[in-house]
């Protein structure tokens, strides 16, 4: 089983767009309302980190499976400028646009799996897992 | 595309519903409306309920945690209800504390600590 599905990053409505194709996605699979509200939320995050930092990318959301479990993939890729010290993005409280977003830790916590690769000024690429329990 | 949420004036506090999921802009035009509605009508408290909302991302948590300090700058108290556990656990899991903000269950029990809050 491999159904994909993505939205393109332009515009803060697309933000909108995203989380709910990713609510759509993580019902569809048979996840609960808290973690339909984990996954809603860390896609909103990342998309608005893109439409912030990147100013356009793409979300894309797979259900995926390995044996019997059953998950959620959200890849978040953009060419934007790339994230300069990754450690640093990883600690909480750290911004650079002002504190418009929780950052990347707590999509992490919110996740199963998380991984960034990030070139800078090539862009960014963040996927992230969750398995159904 | 931006809606615009009802705000009702209930004796001297207001009352809102937040019924729908909130983009950035409709969460930006409520801040603006829910202090000018404060403005005209000089209410001392607001109640406002997300009962309906099942997400809360970084975003429209900093509109709303504006929004308290805000009103509380124009000497009106703001009492959130409805937070439902979805909710209360992806704010928390997010590293989003809403601090120094009165909360109740649900709308009943926010109006009456409300009154309470403005009898103190």
């Amino acid at each position: 089983m491999n159904l994909r599905s993505s939205v393109d990053i332009i515009s803060e409505w697309d933000i909108v767009a995203a989380r709910q194709l990713g609510r759509n996605e993580a019902k569809d699979v048979g996840f609960g309302t808290v973690d339909q509200a984990r996954i809603t939320t860390a896609i909103s995050e990342l998309a608005r980190n893109i439409y912030l930092y990147a100013e356009k990318g793409n979300i894309e959301i797979k259900q995926i499976s390995e044996g019997n479990l059953k998950g959620l993939l959200v890849i978040a890729s953009d060419k934007g400028p790339g994230i300069a010290d990754v450690r640093k993005a990883m600690e909480d409280g750290y911004t650079t646009s002002g504190g418009l977003g929780a950052g990347l830790p707590g999509v992490k916590r919110l996740m199963d799996d998380f991984k960034i690769e990030t070139v800078v000024d090539e862009g960014t690429v963040i996927t992230a897992t969750k398995w159904m329990r | 595309m931006i809606s615009r949420i009802p705000i009702l004036k209930l004796r001297d506090c207001l009352i809102v519903s937040i019924q729908w999921e909130l983009d950035d802009q409709t969460a930006l035009a409520f801040q603006e409306d829910l202090l000018a509605k404060l403005h005209t009508t000089a209410a001392r408290g607001v109640v406002l309920d997300l009962t309906p909302i099942d997400f809360i991302d970084s975003f429209i948590a900093k509109v709303l945690g504006d929004v308290i300090s805000m009103s509380g700058l124009m000497g009106a108290k703001v009492v959130i209800t409805g937070i439902q556990p979805a909710v209360a656990i992806t704010l928390i899991e997010l590293g989003i504390r809403l601090e120094n903000v009165v909360t109740a269950l649900d709308l009943e029990n926010g109006l009456e600590k409300l009154e309470r809050e403005l009898e103190d």
